[in-house]
């Protein structure tokens, strides 16, 4: 390592191996977080976003409610809520859910996971309402049946105008995380709150943790940028 | 009735609270995202570094982080500035930063980088032949910028505003982790005390509800107005 490296290890007392382990757990805490109520978040959201596209009112009422309500109160909220709710649930104490809920930690993934699945399922329903007809009369006229045309045909056409918006929205999760931390989560930023006081140091603490988050973020943004770009492929000039 | 166990007149004026910060939060983010996006669509290579800077580090790191940033830090960077002043020149200067300030700064701030990014798309979209026509008939540059491109920007940049405005609406809520009493706070006190969440959270994500959907009826209204003159397709 470079001397002036080592030097400033050495000199600083706010960043010693503790705190750079503590922010080390805050970063698992918040990767596993994000990560994991994106992913089943995005699993809830394909179904729902194909159902919200139903002519049927009973069945794609519902899916607008729910959508339409996550949407438009904030995600604290909705932690608040589910976090301090459980516990009010009657009985809930008995039953082995209470081993599960009464971590910090699951509260918060179902609030973030109801969360995303609502704003994704209307990335994916706008993108599918933007399929273009022909696409889908060329399938009917294959003969193929609305699960196939689904699967084969509108699905992998609507990942396509999906991803742009789906980026944003997974930065935004990973930015929206941050407030697992009121609810005593350790992640990144309650990794760095708790630093705060510790030293009594709020700019150390909270840029660090704001440049671990940039650094996140734009690996985020390239990943996603590597993806649009294999999955335009077929779009881009042939000599380009 | 809904019994609200006293707490009813509390979060009332929580509300207040936060419609006061949401609009104090989108005054400074309007005026920082017309600087940013002038900035961002000038000749001058300084500014367009600037701004650009401005709205990647905003993106790139999330809301209470920074809030929380802005609150602590304030507070010691004006207690040191305090402390130089008084040694310096005796000059006993002291300032409270307290958590409205704060949120709005940083909300602000925040919601400056997107509003940026919304106006300089907006700015963009006019066409380039009504300026060259500003031009023709000897306007100036503040002349076309006044009369010609910002009443031509508004209608690309309405759609964007409504949306930023829906998000930052939201974000609000996020002042009350740093103690301001906003309707969070009281709901959440008072769910605590009572140890009944469902009866104070619901009311608050209800009056959340009524502003989005208010203000979406009102930014329709806006938009229509706007596009009044606007031949449209289809």
């Amino acid at each position: 390592m470079p001397e002036f490296i080592v030097e400033w290890l050495n000199q600083n007392d706010i960043f010693t191996a503790g705190t750079l382990l503590h922010y080390w757990d805050g970063l698992v805490t918040t990767v596993q977080l994000t990560f994991l109520s994106l992913l089943i978040g995005l699993v809830c959201a394909v179904p729902l976003a194909v159902l919200r596209t139903s002519r049927n009112p009973l069945v794609s009422g519902p899916i607008w409610m729910y959508t339409y309500l996550f949407r438009g109160t904030p995600l604290l909220i909705q932690l608040y809520v589910i976090y301090y709710g459980v516990a009010q649930i009657e009985g809930i104490q008995d039953t082995f859910w209470w081993e599960i809920f009464r971590e910090p930690f699951y509260p918060a993934l179902l609030a973030f996971t109801l969360n995303t699945a609502a704003y994704t399922t209307e990335i994916i329903r706008g993108a599918i309402m933007a399929t273009p007809a022909g696409e889908i009369e060329a399938a009917k006229a294959y003969g193929m049946s609305w699960f196939l045309r689904i699967r084969r045909i509108i699905l992998p056409s609507t990942a396509r105008r999906a991803v742009q918006a789906y980026s944003n929205e997974v930065i935004f999760m990973l930015h929206s995380s941050a407030i697992a931390s009121v609810v005593t989560i350790i992640d990144l930023t309650g990794a760095a709150r708790n630093i705060y006081s510790r030293y009594y140091a709020p700019f150390e603490a909270f840029i660090a943790v704001a440049l671990i988050y940039m650094v996140l973020t734009f690996t985020v943004v390239y990943g996603f940028r590597k993806l649009e770009q294999h999955l335009l492929k077929h779009l881009k000039p042939a000599n380009g | 009735m809904l019994d609200l166990k006293g707490y009813g007149p509390s979060l009332l004026e929580g509300a207040v609270v936060t419609i006061e910060l949401a609009f104090l939060s989108l005054a400074l983010a309007l005026t920082l995202g017309l600087l940013g996006a002038a900035a961002k669509l000038s000749h001058n290579r300084f500014l367009r570094w600037t701004a650009t800077g401005y709205t990647t580090l905003i993106r790139g790191v999330p809301d209470l982080v920074m809030m929380l940033l802005f609150y602590y830090g304030g507070q010691v960077a004006v207690n040191s500035l305090s402390d130089a002043l008084y040694e310096a020149y005796q000059i006993d200067f002291f300032f409270q930063f307290d958590p409205f300030i704060s949120g709005v700064v940083t909300i602000g701030l925040i919601f400056g980088a997107y509003m940026t990014e919304t106006f300089r798309g907006a700015f963009l979209a006019v066409d380039s032949g009504q300026i060259e026509a500003a031009r023709a008939y000897g306007f100036g540059r503040w002349l076309t910028f006044r009369r010609i491109m910002v009443p031509q920007m508004l209608r690309h940049a309405l759609p964007g505003l409504g949306n930023n405005w829906q998000v930052l609406l939201k974000t609000t809520a996020l002042v009350s982790i740093i103690g301001l009493t906003d309707m969070v706070r009281v709901a959440e006190e008072a769910a605590k005390a009572e140890r009944s969440p469902f009866l104070f959270f619901i009311p608050v994500a209800l009056m959340y509800l009524l502003i989005t959907a208010a203000s979406e009826l009102f930014i329709k209204w806006l938009n229509k107005r706007a596009n009044a003159g606007v031949v449209q397709g289809n």
